[in-house]
């Protein structure tokens, strides 16, 4: 279990040092993701190990993590409050256009895959 | 006749200042969230991340704890959000075969999903009276949260603002993402996790892991992608949008 989290945590702060280093415009724990999968493409670590358990609680309860940024809203109150209309219909029209497109799109590539298949 | 004199201002400073306070109150109202969910047999809008993120703003509104104050001890919480990222690639290793199988629809939706989420978000600010700096501030909302700030600030929008839109973005993912996929009819797990990450990042994927594994694997592999895509999208397509 240390093990697991001592690899994770390694993952991560190599993906910290190489965005600063590179200057790619990616946060360094999307990076230490690409970097932990290699490694497990590479070490072929059995997805059952005792290994992952410490970092599969993690993800669990990934929701907790996001509590206090979703509280960070109560200090821009006031300012949602002056340019609501903009900000809402901007975010949620565009939230759902991505969303659909996304989906949309991707389900017909795949289903076109499947099909030659 | 007073026995002990209670020290109560001493120990509400202490309160204040501690950690602890800002850990209780986010993991409590977290496992009150979870209660609610369960008690509503699972319905979207007892996520436990907005009954919890509701529920924790009341408390600090009431008892007049600043937002400064909580973050002393929530920012402990939020510290384990880079190794969990670090994690998602868990289901991805487990997934590799469709991933593999998928490298297509997944670079195609993604960069479909990104062209259309900066450009709707830039557009329609506008239409609703949204200024140049308004619209420069929603423009990168669909990505997580520090690709978005950077390229705000990078456009000249208003980059805590931007924060919270990208927040809002997410929680609206994990609440209506699933239920809206249906209604379009959109059932096949990966191009539903793919549409959630690219329009909720990382909240979203909270939510997609909960759907099921697969959905969890690439709304975290999409959350990734459209960090790229977002990036690489808005230095051209925002100045092109504002002309």
């Amino acid at each position: 279990m240390i093990g697991g989290l001592l690899l994770v945590l390694t993952c991560q702060l190599g993906g910290e040092i190489v965005t600063r280093l590179t200057g790619l415009p990616l946060p360094g724990p999307v990076v230490g993701m690409l970097l932990f999968l290699l490694v497990l493409r590479t070490r072929h670590v059995p997805s059952g190990s005792t290994l992952m358990r410490g970092p599969r609680v993690l993800l669990r309860h990934l929701q907790l993590l996001f509590v206090p940024a979703g509280v960070g809203i109560i200090v821009y109150l006031g300012e949602l409050r002056r340019s609501w209309l903009p900000v809402a219909g901007g975010l949620w029209v565009s939230w759902t256009a991505g969303l659909a497109v996304t989906g949309l799109v991707a389900s017909l590539l795949l289903r076109r895959k499947r099909a030659r298949r | 006749m007073i026995l002990v004199e209670l020290h109560w201002h001493a120990t509400g400073q202490w309160l204040i200042g501690s950690p602890l306070l800002g850990v209780t109150l986010t993991v409590a109202a977290y496992a009150l969230g979870r209660w609610v969910f369960a008690r509503t047999h699972g319905n979207d809008f007892a996520q436990p991340v907005l009954v919890a993120v509701v529920l924790v703003s009341a408390a600090l509104l009431l008892l007049h704890i600043s937002y400064s104050d909580y973050l002393r001890g929530a920012s402990l919480v939020s510290f384990l959000l880079g190794p969990a990222t670090v994690t998602l690639a868990l289901p991805l290793h487990q997934e590799w075969e469709r991933v593999r199988r998928s490298v297509l629809p997944v670079l195609v939706g993604v960069t479909a999903g990104a062209l259309t989420s900066v450009a709707t978000a830039v557009v329609v600010t506008g239409l609703l009276g949204g200024d140049a700096r308004l619209q420069r501030t929603m423009a990168a909302k669909a990505a997580t949260t520090p690709v978005s700030i950077a390229l705000s600030a990078q456009l000249g929008g208003i980059p805590s603002l931007t924060a919270v839109v990208t927040i809002l973005a997410g929680i609206t993912g994990a609440v209506l993402g699933p239920w809206l996929l249906s209604r379009l009819g959109v059932h096949d797990e990966v191009a539903r996790g793919l549409a959630i990450g690219a329009a909720s990042h990382g909240i979203g994927t909270a939510r997609a892991l909960d759907e099921g594994r697969t959905e969890g694997a690439f709304s975290g592999l999409s959350m990734a992608l459209t960090a790229l895509a977002t990036s690489l999208v808005v230095p051209w397509l925002v100045p092109l949008l504002l002309r």
